[in-house]
């Protein structure tokens, strides 16, 4: 049997890893939901989450079917120019601990708008910041979503509806039930399979080249030319570069289900220790997807690979399938599978945070709701989160969603990023600045990139495009801190100016 | 050691250390956007410059991470347990 005839229909094997997966995770939602009895744990896991376990939470909820699947691809596609994404998205995690982790854990309770809220008016910041929250969140729904679907039907062999709908109301029972403490363990779950599945793949290929990645890379530039060792299209000129690079370096400072996480442990020092995990294990990863990316560009070969999918998907399965058989096929099946459902309940909680603890508590309520009515709204707003991932996956379906996690990260950098980052650092900013920075950064990225090449040319089949660059970031982040700093000058704002002494207090004593 | 001084303490190293991760990174990517053959030009058998830098790039990323963990750990939190502890003193 052909590797692509294996990928049609339903793996045994896989199944049988998938209901083991579901049904542990199932296990620890039954035992978290005993432990969920306020806010504090549904949303932050009643603060116990230790460092360690935190960064690989973070880990787990980083590193998406997209990055496994999609880098890999793209490695064995074509070669080097996966490693500038790979490195693109691990340099966020540094500006992450620089800049935001600690101040947040001090200033916040449950999402990143308690911390840029901190001393400026809350109605209007917090309806800003929930709205960025939440097109950030919808769109990396869409893309985990529409990529659960396919590669769900190419594995399993179930219609791409069926597997949508599975992985909206498995996910919807981790957050339901067992809140961010069920979540976060199955993100460590999903995390150590993730990256024991990669290793292992990783450590099998390099056994046939006597355990030298140096003798890989030499093999596939002998069969497929020296290119591959080589830059290839995605930096096309200097601009461009900068552009994505300002996009992967700080969006990830602005992913809201990112942020939440650092809610999850006792303080900053804790907060601090995530981050030193969560980039050792993200960069550990992805060295191993490198490897696996080279792995399947020499053991399966590229025409196999673009002739299952054109994107390259499919390409660690089918390196899996050629090492260890229908039995490692399943095993690497499940484990993408899981990894989609662990990211999609991670970005569903913090959606239904924004929704309910930004929005209804805060804006609606004035601040003040009883505990019984925070968690019900808490747990409402979860089921709408979880109905709306299903609606986008069903809508979405059969488009091509691959560009949505690249505009998910400019969004986060243009609108979140810059706000969140001068509340905590500019003593002058103030709230007419911090909503003109959200509006305008996450308008301007909105709209450029509908006029930009993926759009215009890649999709819509358009001669040129209005906009010159594949990323918009380039011009709405530096803009959106532009527009912060000229409305905050325009207009100072003295309680927020005053209320900058105790925030500062709050920041370093977490008190 | 004042708060505030302590807060700009903070706010120096992080900038300082988040200078470094941005000039490591652009450097990366804006070697590859200007001079393309030399990053495809091979340092060894199998090894072109852009695999090694682009692992460089990730284990800068772990150096930098780790200075900065080893600095609060060891500095920041003892200034600020100092603070704290004067707090509740006075």
């Amino acid at each position: 049997m052909s590797a692509s005839e294996a990928l049609q229909g339903p793996n045994t094997t896989a199944i049988g890893f998938f209901v083991a997966f579901v049904a542990l995770t199932l296990g620890i939602t039954w035992w978290a939901a005993r432990h969920t009895k306020s806010t504090e744990e549904f949303f932050a896991a009643g603060r116990r989450i230790s460092g360690r376990q935190n960064g690989f939470a973070l880990a787990g909820d980083y590193m998406s079917a997209a990055s496994f699947l999609g880098i890999a691809g793209l490695v064995a596609t074509s070669g080097f120019d996966g490693l500038i994404y790979s490195t693109g998205w691990l340099v966020g995690w540094p500006v992450v601990l620089f800049l935001i982790a600690e101040p947040l854990r001090n200033l916040g309770r449950y999402t990143f708008t308690d911390a840029l809220g901190f001393r400026l008016r809350q109605k209007p910041v917090r309806i800003a910041a929930a709205l960025g929250s939440l097109a950030v969140v919808a769109l990396y729904l869409i893309a985990q979503m529409v990529g659960a679907g396919n590669l769900i039907k190419l594995m399993f062999g179930l219609s791409y509806e069926t597997a949508v709908i599975i992985v909206g109301m498995v996910m919807l029972v981790y957050v339901l039930f067992g809140g961010m403490i069920a979540t976060t363990w199955v993100q460590i779950v999903k995390a150590g399979l993730l990256l024991g599945g990669a290793a292992l793949l990783a450590l099998l290929v390099l056994a046939k080249f006597g355990f030298s990645p140096l003798r890989l890379f030499a093999v596939a530039a002998e069969r497929n030319g020296e290119a591959v060792l080589a830059p290839g299209k995605l930096i096309s000129s200097p601009w461009e570069a900068v552009s994505l690079g300002l996009a992967l370096m700080f969006g990830t400072a602005g992913l809201p289900h990112i942020l939440m996480r650092f809610y999850t442990v006792p303080d900053a020092r804790a907060a601090r220790q995530s981050v030193f995990w969560a980039t050792g294990l993200i960069g550990s990863f992805y060295l191993l997807t490198f490897v696996l990316g080279f792995g399947a560009m020499v053991l399966v070969g590229h025409d196999t690979i673009v002739a299952v999918d054109k994107g390259g998907n499919m390409a660690a399965p089918l390196l899996a399938e050629v090492l260890g058989g229908t039995s490692l096929l399943g095993f690497i099946a499940a484990v993408a599978f899981a990894t989609i459902l662990a990211v999609v309940a991670g970005l569903t909680l913090s959606g239904a945070a924004a929704l309910s603890h930004d929005l209804w508590v805060n804006v609606v309520r004035g601040g003040d709701a009883p505990r019984e009515e925070q968690l019900r709204v808490a747990r409402a707003s979860s089921i709408l989160l979880g109905i709306l991932a299903m609606v986008l996956g069903l809508v979405f379906k059969g488009q091509n969603v691959a560009f949505m996690v690249g505009l998910a990260f400019a969004l986060a950098a243009s609108g979140n990023f810059p706000a969140l980052v001068l509340s905590i650092y500019w003593q002058r900013f103030t709230t007419a600045g911090a909503v003109a920075a959200i509006v305008t950064g996450t308008l301007t990225a909105g709209v450029l990139i509908m006029l930009s090449p993926t759009i215009q040319v890649d999709i819509l089949h358009h001669e040129h495009a209005w906009f010159p660059f594949k990323n918009p970031a380039l011009v709405s982040m530096p803009l959106a801190f532009l527009v912060a700093v000229v409305v905050s000058l325009a207009a100072p704002e003295r309680a927020a100016s005053e209320g900058y002494a105790a925030k500062e207090r709050r920041m370093i004593l977490g008190q | 050691m004042t708060l505030a001084h302590l807060s700009r303490q903070r706010w120096q190293v992080a900038i300082a250390l988040s200078a470094v991760m941005v000039a490591v990174y652009f450097g990366f990517v804006l070697l590859i956007a200007f001079d393309k053959p030399l990053v495809a030009e091979l340092v060894a058998p199998g090894l072109s410059l852009g695999i090694l830098l682009g692992a460089v790039v990730i284990v800068a990323t772990w150096i930098v991470t780790w200075i900065y963990v080893r600095w609060a750990n060891a500095h920041l939190d003892r200034r600020v347990s100092e603070l704290r502890a004067e707090e509740r003193r006075s």
